[in-house]
């Protein structure tokens, strides 16, 4: 198209006076939607998390609302290198994935130490404590995340009080190929995994995914579970993820200190 | 304002606006835009659902808007004028699935930003509102959403029902994992399966009518 400058349209200051006040309009549109609908979305994005962690802790009942049913849950923040809880006003407020970006609040992992391949690992924590109607605690619920095939895996371990036998695990976001590694939140395979023992005697990480199915008579089976057919790369980083979670330099002082009754 | 606009509100011009893009100049079978979401978000019926409201919603806005000031508009920025409209658009839309469709809004992950890029959108901004009064470009905006919608439901149903067996997660056909007679073809998931299902629409599509190029 020429320019034409005897029409006003196509005169420069025209097409910034124009460009100007569309992006202006557009703005606030968008920043009027994005302030607007905010309380919205971090409403939805809470419950989205209770019900994930209710879900792991096998508490999700159908017919309750799961703002109801979260009210058990204890959330606390958990200094890692310590295996310290934190005081906080609110740990729900807490941004483990930003954390974990920001090189004040998280460190970077040497390959050795990163099995699970996240890079980086954030300094806290926020773990979930479900206590009975006697006060003594029944469920710990950890946050843990690793890389399978395609995508970070995040989702909730559900530890039994002794840190050590699980109650169920899930994963709430991932990206892995449906049908097969995608399996991992597939209910049938979720039910194998309570009842397993994720530490050994010596409180060394020991759980394993093993190809086939579980021979039940051996010794290992306690910290055996049946792998995902087909989906080899997205099975191991289920289990390095976890290993890395009940590591050292994941919950490993945490839960240490919860076997002991301390904290 | 719109509906003064000079053709009548449902002449024959405006009829050929809604429904021309429907089946004769379908986006995805006569021009082949827009693919890209079409295969990233058709697994299922569901989330499909929430993409073609999304596109349409778009569509009708952008047109409408574009068309209203097509005649401020200057010839050397309307590109970026029209890209600026569609994005704040897109970002609206998506702010509201992620309010009011949270868990689609999950398995749309970025495919509603990806809207912007779709050239469905800028193509009939360019080609048709920036010559056409606003309501003629809201209804070439409806019926270009409908056209796409149409197709993208075509596939998401072919997709969903034989990939899992279920439509808008209903189980229509009992899955062997799960104690059924049906086995999943896990192949109708991946996102290649919408190739093929795009393909043999459009060669159906075109076999129909051989005459249109």
């Amino acid at each position: 198209m020429q320019a034409d400058h005897s029409n006003p349209n196509h005169s420069n200051q025209r097409a910034f006076a124009v460009a100007l006040v569309v992006c202006v309009v557009c703005s606030a549109l968008v920043i009027a939607a994005a302030v607007l609908l905010r309380p919205v979305q971090q409403a939805n994005r809470l419950l989205e998390r209770q019900t994930n962690v209710l879900a792991a802790a096998g508490l999700l009942e159908p017919g309750k609302s799961v703002e109801a049913l979260s009210k058990q849950l204890d959330s606390r923040l958990v200094d890692l290198a310590s295996g310290e809880f934190v005081e906080v006003e609110d740990p729900e407020h807490f941004d483990a994935r930003k954390a974990a970006r920001d090189p004040t609040q998280s460190i970077a992992l040497t390959p050795e130490q990163d099995i699970a391949q996240i890079k980086r690992r954030a300094n806290y924590a926020r773990v979930y404590l479900v206590w009975n109607k006697a006060g003594d605690l029944k469920t710990i619920i950890l946050p843990v995340h690793g890389y399978g095939l395609w995508s970070q895996l995040y989702g909730f371990l559900a530890l039994e009080s002794d840190g050590n036998t699980v109650v169920g695990l899930s994963f709430y976001e991932q990206a892995e190929t449906p049908g097969l590694g995608g399996k991992v939140d597939d209910p049938r395979w979720k039910r194998l995994w309570p009842g397993k023992r994720v530490y050994d005697e010596q409180w060394r990480p020991a759980i394993q995914l093993v190809k086939g199915a579980v021979n039940r008579k051996s010794p290992e089976a306690s910290h055996q579970v049946d792998a995902l057919s087909g989906a080899t790369l997205t099975t191991r980083g289920v289990e390095d993820l976890l290993r890395f979670w009940l590591g050292p330099d994941g919950f490993g002082k945490f839960l240490a200190k919860m076997r002991k009754g301390g904290n | 304002m719109i509906f003064a606009a000079k053709p009548g509100w449902m002449s024959r011009q405006a009829r050929d606006a809604l429904l021309g893009p429907l089946f004769d100049r379908n986006p995805i079978t006569h021009y082949v835009l827009g693919i890209c979401i079409a295969l990233a978000v058709t697994a299922s019926l569901q989330t499909t659902l929430i993409m073609c409201m999304a596109v349409t919603v778009v569509l009708c806005g952008s047109n409408t808007i574009i068309s209203a000031m097509r005649h401020q508009i200057p010839g050397s920025v309307r590109i970026i004028v029209q890209v600026t409209v569609i994005a704040s658009l897109v970002i609206v839309v998506d702010q509201f699935i992620k309010a009011y469709a949270f868990e689609l809004s999950k398995s749309l992950s970025v495919f509603v930003g990806l809207i912007i890029t779709n050239c469905i959108i800028l193509g009939r901004v360019e080609a048709f509102a920036m010559k056409n009064p606003p309501w003629l470009s809201f209804l070439d905006g409806l019926g270009n959403g409908l056209g796409y919608s149409l197709v993208l439901i075509i596939v998401a149903t072919i997709r969903e029902l034989l990939g899992s067996g279920t439509l808008l997660g209903y189980t229509v056909l009992p899955s062997a994992y799960e104690g059924g007679w049906y086995v999943p073809n896990g192949m109708l998931l991946l996102p290649p399966s919408a190739f093929f299902i795009i393909g043999l629409l459009i060669w159906a599509s075109r076999s129909v009518r051989p005459g249109k190029k």
